[in-house]
């Protein structure tokens, strides 16, 4: 009898046959991800696949034999840069981009993403949508190098005080008027997901 | 004058303030009217989806609600960022056929009195609206200072022409319509095999080693085929080719100097408008030596602006010498394009 999972290399089978209906429920409208004929267009596509652990039809195999550990903790789906090349010239029409959106915000859930950095990013960047409406450059930049890449702020320093006198970056975020009224849809919103 | 609702999008009175400054100022001569939606919020980038997706469908949607309650004939939603554009574009395309999420999308919205009808506008680039509705004709017959002599790689980056959820391009990964929009400007359109390429969107902040290379590639390109500048019409692509070029050239060991302008600030200049009431200037990577080729002048950087950071090449690039037999000989893409 085989196990599907050891194909992939040789460690104890991790199992979960109905993974690929679980990441299709996590991409809105119909992702296509069971039409995969796994030709590997995608993977010779994408930009960034010289540093993904799999390549996106690697990854869709391995969402159908169900290793959903290995899936999750990969860092395919945050080496997406979302350009689409892949999902225009997929003969499947499988909607790839949002297939690995929903395997980020699977495995962002459950704290398994690889590399803390990437699902930082995005956490940093909401708070500051979540508490002002709109996006704060300034702020996201101080948190973000300062936590994750303090050597790269040296040799950021120019080119970021040129951006501020050319006022290009503002120290102070714009706020919306109706913050209230966003928090309320994002907190319902934020509900609503957790519903099965 | 034809009327259309308005999403400006973060980055327009930010980092992409040489945008904003040339869409005012050419919007009127092409006929385009936009009226600012009431009260607009951020559309998540590509930072919600990764992390709350129904949040990122909500967050995206109150600004689809805000657009259809607004009181304007228009039924046209324009995206001057291509990431907004997307977003928008995408949230409102799945609320209309998937009506679960489009449920629960109007349950959250509900939350804050407001609600939206799957459909009611529709979302389009407004770059799109330049090329399919105001036209390169129409362009032209405006131009009166041809910016004859510059050559521009029309970068559209990916995003506009991909995914294109309605539909209204031909063409996905070689289109022409920016070189046909640049040429009626008199600007010398070099061929860039990239244009479509991504910029690598936010991984120049999340994994600078992928991210930097991405613009590393389209830099190179466009350095082989003697581009003087870039022509671009998205925000985040700018950002990444003029913030991180210096560090793209310290990583590298490369020696890139090459400006990044909106497509907004070359139709302003070919309308014979004003570098500085542009918005050219505040780029990193000064077009100050590119721009003095066909005899328009930028302003200086403003005070503060480290000289290092934008200033022009002291020695013009000069085309490497092709060494070797003088029959032409098979050699390694590297070596292409060494020159006019």
């Amino acid at each position: 009898m085989t196990e599907p999972a050891q194909v992939l290399d040789g460690s104890p089978p991790d199992v979960d046959h109905d993974f690929i209906h679980e990441v299709m429920a996590a991409v809105p409208g119909d992702s296509r991800l069971q039409m995969c004929i796994q030709c590997g267009t995608c993977g010779g596509s994408c930009p960034s696949a010289a540093d993904m652990d799999h390549t996106p039809r690697h990854l869709f195999a391995m969402v159908r034999a169900g290793a959903r550990d290995k899936v999750l903790r990969s860092n395919t789906p945050w080496m997406c840069v979302s350009c689409y090349y892949c999902s225009v010239r997929c003969p499947q029409e499988v909607h790839i981009p949002d297939v690995m959106y929903g395997l980020k915000s699977i495995a962002a859930r459950e704290g398994r993403s690889p590399s803390s950095a990437a699902p930082d990013f995005s956490r940093t960047f909401m708070s500051a949508v979540h508490r002002f409406g709109r996006s704060y450059e300034m702020g996201l930049v101080a948190r973000h190098y300062l936590r994750h890449f303090p050597l790269r702020i040296p040799g950021m320093a120019p080119a970021g005080m040129g951006m501020l006198a050319s006022g290009r970056m503002d120290i102070r975020p714009h706020r919306i008027r109706d913050v209230k009224g966003l928090q309320a849809i994002l907190a319902k919103a934020k509900e609503l997901e957790t519903l099965p | 004058m034809k009327e259309f609702l308005y999403y400006p999008g973060c980055s327009m009175s930010g980092t992409a303030k040489g945008y904003n400054d040339s869409l005012e100022a050419i919007a009127g001569p092409l006929g385009i009217d936009l009226h600012e939606v009431n009260d607009w919020s951020c559309c998540g980038a590509s930072e919600y989806f990764s992390i709350g997706p129904l949040r990122g469908y909500a967050l995206v949607a109150r600004n689809l609600a805000i657009a259809e309650r607004e009181p304007s004939e228009s039924r046209t939603l324009v995206a001057p960022c291509s990431l907004c554009y997307v977003n928008l574009a995408k949230t409102n395309k799945y609320v209309r056929t998937d009506t679960a999420l489009a449920g629960k999308v109007n349950e959250a919205l509900g939350a804050a009195g407001l609600s939206y009808t799957p459909g009611s506008v529709e979302v389009r680039h407004l770059f799109e609206i330049v090329i399919h509705d105001v036209g390169a004709d129409a362009v032209r017959e405006k131009v009166v200072r041809p910016l004859r002599g510059l050559k521009i790689a029309p970068y559209l980056g990916c995003l506009v022409t991909r995914p294109d959820p309605e539909k209204r391009w031909k063409a996905k990964e070689h289109p022409r319509e920016f070189d046909r929009l640049l040429e009626a400007l008199g600007a010398e359109v070099i061929d860039y095999p990239l244009r479509t390429d991504c910029c690598g969107g936010h991984l120049s902040q999340i994994s600078p080693g992928m991210g930097l290379e991405m613009i590393r590639r389209l830099l190179d390109s466009a350095e082989r085929r003697g581009a003087d500048l870039l022509a671009t019409i998205c925000p985040m692509c700018q950002m990444n080719i003029d913030l991180y070029q210096a560090e793209v050239n310290r990583r590298f060991k490369t020696d890139f100097k090459i400006p990044i302008l909106f497509f907004t600030q070359l139709v302003g200049l070919a309308f014979g408008m004003d570098a500085k009431s542009l918005g050219i200037g505040s780029e990193v990577i000064s077009s100050r030596h590119a721009l003095a080729k066909i005899g328009i002048e930028v302003p200086e950087p403003p005070e503060g602006e480290p000289v290092a950071a934008g200033a022009p090449a002291e020695k013009p690039r000069a085309p490497r010498a092709r060494k070797g037999p003088e029959l032409p000989m098979p050699h390694m893409p590297k070596d292409e394009g060494v020159g006019p």
